[in-house]
């Protein structure tokens, strides 16, 4: 039941405030908003027994990617400007519609033959022991990974510098 | 709860998303939508995860989190250089390559 209230409330809550994102004439709110769809998203994972990935969600996205927008809007001196909309807006909700309409008719269609799930328990000693197990591991993805994110570092340092 | 909840609420997110990335036309709003598509991508890998009892739609989210956040970064940068060079974040007036 308590279940149940989570859930819907956070949807409610994650789609509205995502629904906003886009609406929202001031960009600065729509930034703040797109925050509030990170911490439900958060709470969605941890309805869905993913501990460890609802810690990350916190740290990476309400943390880093938020305050890395927030500074992009306040370097780019938009707030004055709004967020308006393109030449595609009535072909793009069409396309998005349709997609959306597709996806729950599939969604719905299939019948989902999965136990119902097991009482969720602690996710991160598993998480770390089946990314690092020597046999069907995650080892060299997480190596590219930590390849890619060096490489962002070094590609955001050479973009952005000045002149110098 | 069954599985088509959590499904839906992906779609819903993911449609949302789509829809602002393909009509914003500042660059800034553009690169949100997308990280709110990746937020429902991320919730149907975890449902996935979830109910087949598998660890693996976990570790995908993890891996997505992980390029989302390279992504953003490097997405910014090129925001904020094409603002330092042209003074525009519109995406219809970076055209700078068809002239």
């Amino acid at each position: 039941m308590g279940e149940q209230v989570a859930f819907w409330l956070l949807s409610l809550i994650a789609v509205g405030s995502a629904l906003g994102v886009i609406f929202l004439k001031n960009i600065f709110r729509a930034a703040l908003l797109l925050l509030l769809v990170f911490f439900c998203v958060a709470g969605i994972f941890i309805l869905l027994g993913a501990d460890f990935l609802a810690g990350v969600q916190v740290l990476i996205y309400v943390g880093a990617v938020g305050i890395l927008i927030l500074m992009a809007i306040m370097l780019t001196r938009e707030g004055e400007r709004g967020s308006p909309f393109g030449r595609f807006k009535i072909p793009s909700a069409l396309i998005s519609i349709a997609l959306l309409g597709m996806l729950i008719w599939a969604f719905i269609k299939t019948g989902w033959t999965f136990p119902s799930p097991p009482l969720p328990e602690p996710t991160t000693l598993k998480v770390g022991l089946s990314l690092f197990s020597l046999e069907r591991g995650w080892v060299l993805p997480f190596e590219i990974a930590s390849l890619l994110l060096l490489a962002a570092i070094i590609g955001t340092i050479t973009l952005i510098r000045g002149k110098v | 709860m069954g599985i088509e909840h959590f499904l839906i609420l992906s779609a819903i997110l993911f449609s949302i998303g789509l829809f602002g990335a393909l009509s914003k036309s500042n660059a800034v709003v553009v690169l949100m939508c997308i990280e709110i598509m990746l937020q429902g991508v991320n919730i149907a890998l975890v449902a996935f995860s979830r109910y087949a009892a598998l660890l693996t739609g976990q570790l995908f989210a993890l891996f997505v989190i992980t390029v989302a956040a390279a992504e953003i970064a490097v997405g910014l940068a090129i925001v904020i250089a094409l603002y330092r060079a042209r003074r525009v974040v519109e995406v219809e007036r970076a055209d700078m390559m068809r002239e």
